[in-house]
Formats: C-alpha cells, structure tokens, sequence
C-alpha cells in the first residue's frame, strides 16, 4: 500500500513565535519542529503500512529548514521524504499550499494519505479538504479511529454530539485528531537510519506549476495587540477561598 | 453592492446558532443576505434563516447532503456559486463548515480565512493569532466570492423580522465521484445542560489528576444546577472523556455566566473557548499558571482538596436559601 503523510514544520510551539516586518512568520533561524498535530498522522501511517505492507513517503512544503520536520517523520520509521521549497512559496497562503501538496502528492500513484486536522502554527483546518478537493477524492475528516481496509477505509469521526461511522472508497484522504493512535517515539536506530534515506527537495518548476497559481490572495493590512484583560484578585486556599467562590457564584446569580 | 451568502448549518431541531450568527454578520455587510441550507429540514428551516436576514434560501432537501461529507454540499454551493456570483460567503468554524468550504475553495480557486473574529467590508476581515493577543486585518484578493470561515459566539444573533424566499437546491452528483459517507451516527448523550447554553461551566484539566476524579466536577455541577461540565483537550486525548466535553479552539466556544476552571493552565488554545465568559475562576497549584491572568477569581491551592470544600459550601448555601 503506497500511503502519503503531508507533514508540517512549523516554530516551536513551546516558543513565543515572531512576526517579521512583512507579517509573515519567522521560520528561519527559529526553533522548529514536526507539528505535533502531524505525529499522529505519521503514526497512522505507519500503522497501515505495518498491516498492509508498503511504503510511507512524507510530503511537506516549507523552507529549507522543514527537512528537519522530515527527518523526525524519517526517524519515527517512514521511509522517503519529499520537500517542495521555492522563494515564491513565502507567505503562501491556503489555496497556495494546498494546489502545491496536491501536486507535489499527484506524482506518484497513492492509496491513502493522512494529515493532521489544523496546523499549530497557522490553524486553516481547510488544507486536507481542499488537497482532496483538488486531487478528485474523498475526505474522510477528524477520525479518532482508523481502519483501513481491502479497498476501502472506514473511521470514527468525532462530532458534538458523538461519533459518527464514516466509509469511502480508496484512494482517500484521511486527516486524524490528536484522540487517533498515539505516536511511537524514534528510536536511535530510527534516528540513524533515518539518515540514509531518500529525500528529494523539488521547486515550483519541477512540480510544473506556474508562480502565478500560488500567488497569496491575502494581505496583511496592519496589526495590532489585542487589549488585554486585567488580572482579577488571587487569593491561597484557606484565606476564606471557598467561601469566596460561592459568594461570586450568588453575585452572578446562578445559586 | 456585492450579495453575501451564509452556508446556514443544520441540526436535528433546525438551525445551528451559528447560522444566525453569521446572517447578523452579513446584514451589516450588503443588503443581500441568502442562506444556503443543505439537508433534510432545510425547507423547514427557511422561516427563521428569513428571521434573521435571509432575503433567499437555497434549500436542498436531498439527503445525500447529510450522507456525503463535505461533497455534496460543495458541489452544490460551486453551482449556485457559478449561478449567482456572490461576493462573499460566511461559514462557520466547525467540522461542517471545514469539510464544505475547503472543497469550494478548491472548486473555484477563491480565497479562504479561517477563524475570523469579524468581517469589516466585502474583501476585508480581521483574525486574531498568537493566543488572541494581536489583531490582524486581512485582506481578501482573488476571485469572488472569498470565503470566510468565523468563529462562534463573536457575533450576537439579532432577529430582523425578515422572511425569505426559498428556492429549492437539485443535488446531481457526478455518478463516477468517489464519495466518503456516514454510514452511522452515534449519540453518546450527556445528561444535563448542553455545554454551549449552561449558566455555569465546571471545567477540568490535567490538574485533576485522574479521571476517577472527574466525579466531583460531576458533583459540584449538580450542586449549583443549570451548570455543565467541560473539559481541556489533555484530558480529552488522554481518554478521560469524549471529545464534546472540550472547551477551546478546536472544541467547544463557551460564554456562560460563570466558568470555574480545575487544574487547567490555560494554554491559549484552551482560553480562545472560554474568555468570553461573565466571571472566571480558577483553581490551580502554580501560582503562575496563565489561567490567573484572566481570572476574575483565581484560587492557588489543591482542586482536589477544594472541590469537596467547594461542594459542601454550596449544598449549604442554597438551602440556607
Ligand atoms: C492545534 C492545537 C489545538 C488545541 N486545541 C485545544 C482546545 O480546543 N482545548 C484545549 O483545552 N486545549 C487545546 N490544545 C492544547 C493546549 O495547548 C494545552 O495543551 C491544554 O489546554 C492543556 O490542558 P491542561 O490545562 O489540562 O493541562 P496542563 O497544561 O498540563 O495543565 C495542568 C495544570 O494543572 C495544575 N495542577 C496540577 N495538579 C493540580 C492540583 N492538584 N490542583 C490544582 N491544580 C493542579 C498545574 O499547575 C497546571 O497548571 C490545543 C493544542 C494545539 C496544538
Ligand atoms: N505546508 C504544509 N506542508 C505539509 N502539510 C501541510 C502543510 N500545511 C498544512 N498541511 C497539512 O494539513 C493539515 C492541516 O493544516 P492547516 O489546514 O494548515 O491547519 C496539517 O496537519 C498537515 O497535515
């Protein structure tokens, strides 16, 4: 089974992260790493490898420094890696990144490809659905369960109220929340191995997409910091704190 | 002036709060207001879309809109779309309105901002990032209609005593287009006030230290009345509790009058779902815990020594009346 992972670098998420003069991000020269978010899909993805046989490649677009995203993808135990970086790519916004993945995606035959639910950095939430959107195929979205069948794949979506059961034929997209498979830890020898194993780096050119199709079609007109909201009084429990609480809760009216 | 369209969510008793939301919104913003309801009920639910603004209903009966995740309606939405030329149209940041507006984008190449906290003009929208401390305005180029997705509960539904004019949506899927379908539904039914609607929400983190004691929020819920438990997503992932109990970004939008917080730091994912709340309190171990600088309360001690403190006192309280 030939499964895809689109995998994001993104800051720190433990970091404050910056804005430059342009308003874009700094991801140059920041601390970055694999989205937390995308580990889970890198784990259903090797999963299904596991009980299916075949190959999981790791696509990501980012700067140069998002190998390093690859690279942790690698070590967990997938096997190939490809990263689409162009300057024109900067500030790339949701149509943008989700027309390059879909081309970038489309290169190879495929049977499933898994991604996260939203980005921790930026938080589209939209860029699986229009990957599937684009590459004429079914989305199978916020899945706290996985299985993947002869032909077919089947989750549990989590909803408001539940879960519903949600099938589709494959190739299929499937993004998962953080409740899907918890992800395996790379080992040293993962790490090793990880080293020797195929990455391929590709342009906008090689993908054979014109820069005018990953124009941004948003602009950054100002920012500003929100006003924020002054702290409250901070009291130790024992200094009366229970009573205090049930006095708000009588001032608030709902006792 | 341009028309503004709001993709109006259904639920089993018609439609979600957040399509009254939206179509306050999109009264400020131009003088044509449609909803498109997609799904069984969408007929019935053109009387109050038309309450609150909407002008025209496209409503699509077709069951397949609630089978087909996110394709049907798309699809259905790019030909209205190709029909109608709406300049911008307004989705809400749920699962729903991810699934429909992320495929349309893909469909007519239009320019798409997710969590929005407010739409100023036609092509221009403001978000905040970084954990809500800085405002952005954005922009909106490309191709009409843009679209945007915005977040719950940052517009107040106003009525304006509207009516609208249906107009019934065919669904004609293309036969050969691999679909993904719901096949099942389940409930898994909390008791009590729904989490969105209670007065009080008592919410609980890591802090609580394991989910068997999860009970006492139970407890202290019962005790005050009207008030509904939440969760962070570090207790929801950890399996503590299904994922509607989760307040914050990627859950639940709260805004009740109390929100008492146990154990929870107060991760800016987490605080986006609840600030809007009257009164906070939290109760936390570490008196730097983030939670306290935006609690109108905050208590630095043990919630687990607290709690049956807590519960007692408001038992005694209320029938001391
Ligand atoms: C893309 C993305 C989306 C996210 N969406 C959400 C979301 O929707 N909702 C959400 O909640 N989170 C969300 N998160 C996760 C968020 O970043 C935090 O990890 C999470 O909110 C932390 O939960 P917590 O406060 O329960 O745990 P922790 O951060 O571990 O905090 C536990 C707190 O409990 C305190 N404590 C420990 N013991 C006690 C005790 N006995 N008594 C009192 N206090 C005690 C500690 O001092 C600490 O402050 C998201 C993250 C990402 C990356
Ligand atoms: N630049 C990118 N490179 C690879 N995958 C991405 C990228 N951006 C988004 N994705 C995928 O899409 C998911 C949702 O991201 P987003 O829609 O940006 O919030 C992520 O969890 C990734 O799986």
């Amino acid at each position: 089974m030939d499964v895809v992972v689109l995998v994001k670098y993104v800051p720190d998420p433990t970091g404050t992260p910056k804005l430059g003069e342009d308003f874009l991000v700094v991801r140059e020269g920041t601390d970055g790493t694999l989205d937390p978010g995308d580990e889970y899909a890198v784990e259903a993805g090797l999963r299904t490898v596991e009980a299916h046989g075949g190959e999981v490649t790791l696509v990501s677009m980012g700067p140069e420094v998002a190998m390093s995203a690859i690279r942790k993808g690698l070590s967990m135990g997938a096997h190939r890696g490809v990263l689409v970086t162009d300057p024109a790519l900067r500030g790339a916004d949701a149509l943008a990144t989700a027309r390059v993945l879909a081309a970038a995606v489309s290169r190879r035959p495929f049977d499933v490809i898994f991604t996260g639910s939203e980005s921790t950095d930026g938080y589209t939430g939209t860029v699986p659905m229009a990957v599937a959107g684009l590459l004429g195929i079914p989305a199978l979205t916020f899945a706290r369960k996985v299985e993947v069948g002869e032909g077919a794949v089947r989750i549990e979506r989590q909803t408001d109220l539940g879960y519903d059961v949600i099938e589709a034929p494959i190739p299929a997209l499937v993004s998962v929340t953080a409740s899907a498979a918890e992800p395996r830890y790379a080992t040293l020898k993962g790490i090793m191995a990880a080293k020797s194993k195929p990455v391929e780096q590709l342009s906008l050119a090689d993908l054979g997409l014109d820069p005018a199709t990953v124009a941004p079609t948003q602009r950054v007109l100002g920012i500003t910091p929100a006003p924020s909201k002054g702290a409250g009084e901070i009291v130790q429990d024992g200094d009366g704190a229970v009573a205090r609480i049930v006095d708000l809760l009588v001032e608030a009216k709902v006792i | 002036m341009g028309a503004v369209w709001v993709y109006a969510e259904l639920g089993p008793d018609g439609p979600l709060p957040s399509a009254l939301e939206l179509l306050t919104k999109a009264r400020a913003l131009s003088d044509e207001v449609a909803a498109v309801a997609l799904g069984p009920g969408a007929g019935a639910a053109a009387e109050t879309l038309g309450e609150y603004g909407a002008g025209t209903v496209y409503a699509g009966e077709d069951p397949a809109f609630a089978e087909v995740v996110g394709q049907a309606a798309a699809h259905a939405l790019a030909g209205l779309v190709v029909e109608h030329h709406p300049s911008l149209i307004l989705f809400p940041s749920s699962q729903e309105g991810r699934d429909v507006a992320g495929r349309l984008q893909a469909a007519l190449g239009s320019t798409l901002l997710s969590n929005a906290t407010d739409v100023v003009a036609l092509d221009r929208a403001v978000t905040q990032i970084f954990g809500d401390t800085q405002i952005v305005e954005v922009a909106l180029e490309g191709p009409e209609p843009r679209l945007v997705l915005m977040r719950p509960k940052v517009v107040a539904a106003e009525p304006s005593g509207g009516r609208a004019a249906v107009r019934p949506v065919e669904l004609a899927l293309p036969a050969d287009l691999p679909l993904a379908r719901r096949v099942e539904r389940h409930a898994e039914a909390a008791s009590g006030p729904k989490l969105e609607e209670a007065r009080v929400v008592v919410s609980g983190g890591r802090g609580m230290q394991d989910p068997s004691n999860l009970a006492l929020l139970d407890r202290l819920a019962k005790a005050i009345g009207n008030a509904a438990v939440g969760a962070t997503r570090a207790i929801v992932d950890a399996g503590w509790v299904p994922y509607h109990y989760q307040v914050g970004q990627t859950g639940k939008t709260v805004k009740p009058d109390v929100y008492l917080a146990f154990g929870i730091s107060g991760a800016t994912q987490h605080v986006v779902g609840m600030k809007g709340s009257k009164r906070i309190v939290a109760v936390n171990k570490d008196p730097d815990a983030p939670i306290f600088s935006l609690a109108d309360l905050g208590v630095v001690g043990d919630a687990l020594a607290i709690l049956p403190k807590l519960i007692e006192e408001v038992e005694r309280r209320k029938s001391a009346g």
